[in-house]
């Protein structure tokens, strides 16, 4: 039988054990269920495969993909090509910690509870924020629930997002907004920036939270001075989704008055895989804790006074509150937060200012020589920190084929994004991509047309 | 032996370093020249300077620290903590999946569509529903999901009046929680005495203004819902629609399937009944599956196969829109997917049929010991009352901590809310009959030592690395992160 290596039991085992219930068979145990709703005859599933048949089957579905090991990547939007060094896939290989679930013991989990205390406190480092969340499912639905955060943290019920933000959080937000009854409004672009005008008179004393990007969608760094200001004035909340790696190098938020701080993860050390399981980072100021979703650790005591750890705060959580809770999740991203913080932990400051400087010269190196050709151009005067927007002298989607003849994984289309923006494409460059490989993929874009 | 252990900014040595990156080879432009200096960051960035063999040796004392499933018993009731096949991880770790990216054109995700798309026909047979979305990342996000396509629904048929959602007492807090976030008011339902939903309460607040009554068959005290087709009767009488709560869907496969139940939307825990690893908390997995007249609402992209090409489906004008940045929890799916053909319907059928074996065999083995308040077959748990011993000075809590000292990881404690001192117990069709054995004598051990000395056991554990945490301190003085002395 199929599954046998996954399934203890003997048939004597279950002879005796239907003895002891005093069952005759365990169709017996299913009695309760109505005929009238179960199932005749067997699931009509295809046959069950042996593990090597598994894995052929598998490689042979593998093949057929492109991928970051088999192609040059220049795709971005949120999600990125960075180097992961090995150490990570060997500490989240140990199955003491991908095979618990979430620490509710906390005398026999406490290698999870301290690395995501670690994990807190490193992104608190990074954000400049007090306090950190141990992780919600993606940028997309922290830049959400950080949104609803600021609601239930000022009793307002207006959001404005700015469409600098990623369209595929904007969509996220919305949905959920619309579910909810809650009101979202976009503030336009100038330049391919926040629209700070339109920001202001947007802005009013029924604002919840503003939500903005840094670097934005278009790999461009927003100008937030004045910003926080703004939007205090009107005791709105600033909330932003910033670039982990960028802030090695650029302006924390706290540093120009961000109140929530939330994040796309994947870029420390984490596979893109498809885009999930990727990392939703979340942290605040101190004084939005009881708003916050998610779990939280905190440092304790044991019974001798030994430093140990306990998931916190739990009073703001669904399994005590119910409908009252800050949010509904429960099971998070821990072991995408563990790789995370194996990531930050190797590379330390000197490392992610190194990845973040090699971003940023390898991208505007790529700027330079991208707009100078003849057809393409900037779409965005500014500064890019990682990524840039190019308009091309013809369709994107034509352009990326003619790339991946070569083995190069192009631009991000950004018309199907924003309507209007049909020949501009969005490219990313991290610290992993080559001289000879960005002159290349110039090469290609000269030859095009 | 107890001990603490360092963190890693303890051991941090200014100078040392785990990485090493190839130099950049592009020309270097000074740095105020591409960003303003007003723009950089000022303060220093404090993260820890650690070499690379103190990096591994921390994270392998910590996973010292830590119990999963590979290091033991895992009975936690709901989360049914099954063996994680490790050729699963294998699969997920396969470069032509794992270094993807979601934006990359169709024509090179050829394969990963496949994969998808055949993971939603399996989940459609298992389930006896008509489309799935893989898109949420866990079960609570699976309900906040099928709401939303359940609000979509009435809001189409401009049916605005339904603003509740019932709920049995007896659901997880998911639930309650998910009912809010989605705009609706929750309702509870109370249990009768043989520990399923009272019908005739029920009806009684059924009307024009339910929306749903999510439902969690069998429920989390492990008993199926006999009453099932008078329940789906009575919502759908009144314009409500049954969202089901796959969490125990480990219990009924191939024996019944929600879809033939009456449900109208259902999510699934693929890192509970599907065996993908539920990773010290996540990643997970809550694909929902829906009936015909909801497919026109379910998020964008669906995964359509057209003459053996696979693509993304964005033409859906009535979908709620998106949920999760991209396609949801990908390298998790790749993971139940691999379960799922490994398995089959034969052996899925026999890994429910021997999760329920498996459980009623250590309940009968238990109720000697321990009060059982719902005497009936289960499924695939069964809770325990431990208010017998509470009063003898030791409860459900420390129970849970004797049993660390002797190698198990403990039951659920404190939950369902409706049994008093609740020791809620799945054992999973993935043990043996002696591990079941032991920790039955195990258990009974725990009782005795509890008619010797309730206090002791009080103040457990003793074995673990740390005694029993102070957890009241740790919300009353919140330390939520390592600072600088
Ligand atoms: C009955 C039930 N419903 C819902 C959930 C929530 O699932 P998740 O943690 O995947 O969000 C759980 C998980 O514990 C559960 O047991």
């Amino acid at each position: 039988m199929s599954g046998k290596h996954y399934l203890p039991l003997t048939d004597e085992d279950r002879h005796k054990m239907l003895a002891t219930i005093g069952a005759d068979t365990v169709e017996d145990l299913f009695s309760d269920i109505p005929d009238a709703v179960r199932l005749k005859g067997e699931l009509n599933l295809p046959p069950a495969m042996s593990e090597l048949e598994m894995l052929r089957h598998l490689d042979a579905l593998a093949a057929k993909n492109k991928h970051f090991l088999n192609c040059v990547s220049f795709m971005g939007a949120g999600i990125y090509d960075h180097f992961i060094p090995s150490v990570i896939k060997h500490v989240t290989s140990r199955s003491e910690f991908y095979t618990s679930y979430t620490p509710y013991q906390p005398e026999v989990s406490q290698g999870v509870l301290q690395s995501i205390f670690e994990y807190q406190t490193m992104i608190c480092q990074l954000t400049g924020m007090d306090v950190s969340n141990a992780s919600m499912y993606d940028g997309g639905t922290a830049v959400t629930e950080g949104a609803v955060m600021g609601c239930g943290a000022t009793r307002r019920s207006r959001v404005l997002v700015s469409q600098s933000v990623s369209p595929y959080y904007r969509a996220v937000i919305k949905n959920y907004f619309h579910s909810r009854g809650l009101t979202l409004d976009e503030i336009p672009l100038k330049d391919g920036c926040t629209d700070r005008g339109k920001l202001e008179e947007m802005l009013d004393d029924d604002v919840a939270t503003v939500v903005m990007q840094q670097p934005n969608f278009f790999g461009m760094v927003e100008n937030m001075s004045g910003i926080a200001d703004l939007v205090h004035s009107h005791k709105a909340l600033l909330l932003v989704s910033a670039d982990p790696i960028s802030l090695a190098l650029l302006q924390t938020p706290a540093e120009y008055g961000a109140d929530i701080v939330v994040g796309e993860g994947q870029c420390l050390g984490v596979p893109a895989s498809f885009g999930g399981p990727v990392l939703g980072i979340m942290a605040a100021r101190e004084k939005f804790v009881r708003q916050m979703p998610g779990r939280i650790v905190g440092e304790t005591v044991d019974s001798e006074g030994n430093r140990g750890f306990v998931l916190t705060l739990q009073t703001r959580e669904q399994h005590i509150r119910r409908e009252k809770a800050a949010s509904n999740i429960c099971s998070n991203e821990a072991l995408v937060a563990l790789a995370a913080s194996v990531y930050l932990a190797t590379m330390g400051p000197q490392g992610m200012r190194e990845v973040a400087e090699q971003c940023l010269q390898k991208a505007n190196y790529a700027k330079e020589k991208i707009t100078s050709l003849n057809g393409y151009s900037l779409a965005f005067p500014g500064i890019n920190f990682k990524e840039f927007a190019v308009t091309v002298p013809g369709d994107p989607a034509v352009l990326n084929r003619k790339l991946l003849e070569k083995n190069i994984l192009g631009g991000v289309e950004l018309g199907p994004l924003y309507p209007g923006f049909k020949n501009t494409m969005l490219f990313a460059f991290t610290e992993k991509r080559t001289r000879e490989e960005i002159d290349t993929l110039v090469g290609e874009l000269e030859g095009w047309k | 032996m107890r001990k603490s252990k360092a963190l890693l900014f303890e051991m941090s040595r200014s100078g040392r370093q785990g990485y090493s990156l190839p130099s950049c080879d592009v020309p270097v432009k000074p740095l105020e020249q591409i960003v303003p200096h007003s723009l950089q960051r000022s303060s220093d960035l404090d993260l820890p300077e650690l070499s690379e063999v103190e990096v591994i040796r921390h994270y392998t004392e910590l996973s010292t620290r830590n119990f999963g499933v590979d290091t033991g018993f895992y009975p936690l009731g709901s989360c049914t903590m099954k063996y994680n096949p490790k050729v699963n991880e294998e699969a997920a770790m396969l470069p032509g999946f794992a270094y993807m990216h979601p934006c990359q054109p169709e024509e090179t995700a050829q394969g990963a569509l496949e994969l998808l798309y055949n993971m939603e026909q399996d989940l459609i047979e298992l389930t006896g529903m008509d489309r799935f979305t893989l898109q949420p990342a866990a079960g609570a996000h699976g309900e906040l999901t099928g709401l939303m396509l359940i609000q979509a629904y009435h809001r189409s048929r401009g049916d605005n009046k339904r603003n509740k959602v019932l709920i049995p007492l007896s659901a997880h807090g998911t639930n309650p929680a998910t009912v809010s976030m989605a705009g609706y008011e929750v309702v509870q339902i109370p249990c009768d005495d043989r520990g399923l939903v009272d019908l005739e309460a029920l009806k009684a607040v059924v009307d024009e203004t339910t929306s749903a009554l999510m439902l969690t068959n069998p429920s989390t005290l492990g008993l199926f819902e006999e009453e099932i087709v008078a329940i789906a009767k009575a919502i759908h009488e009144a314009g409500g629609l049954l969202y089901y709560d796959g969490a125990n869907m480990n219990a009924i496969m191939g024996y019944t399937r929600p879809g033939d139940m009456g449900f109208d939307v259902v999510h699934l825990n693929i890192h509970k009944t599907f065996a993908t690893p539920h990773g010290g908390g996540g990643p997970g997995g809550g694909p929902v599956g829906v009936k015909e007249r909801l497919i026109p609402f379910l998020p964008v992209p669906l995964v359509e196969k057209n003459d053996n090409q696979f693509s993304f489906n964005y033409d859906l004008p009535d979908s709620i829109g998106k949920i999760h940045s991209f396609y949801g929890n990908f390298g998790v799916v790749i993971k139940a997917y691999t379960y799922l053909k490994m398995m089959g319907a034969q052996g899925l059928k026999q890994a429910s049929g021997d999760a329920v074996l498996n459980a009623n065999y250590l309940m009968n083995l238990l109720k000697k010991t321990y009060y059982l308040p719902y005497d009936r077959y289960c499924k695939h748990e069964f809770v325990l009352s431990a208010r017998p011993e509470k009063k003898k000075g030791a409860g459900a809590g420390d129970i849970a901590k004797a049993l660390l000292d002797r190698g198990f990881h403990p039951p659920t404690v404190y939950f369902p809310l409706i049994v008093e001192e609740a020791l809620m117990i799945e054992p999973t069709e993935t043990e043996s009959k002696e591990t079941l054995d032991a920790f039955a004598k195990t258990m009974e051990d725990i009782a005795k030592d509890i008619d010797r000395d309730a206090e002791k056991v009080a103040h457990g554990p003793y074995n673990t690395v740390v005694g029993r945490l102070d957890e009241v301190r740790a919300a009353r003085n919140p330390i939520l992160r390592w600072t600088k002395k």
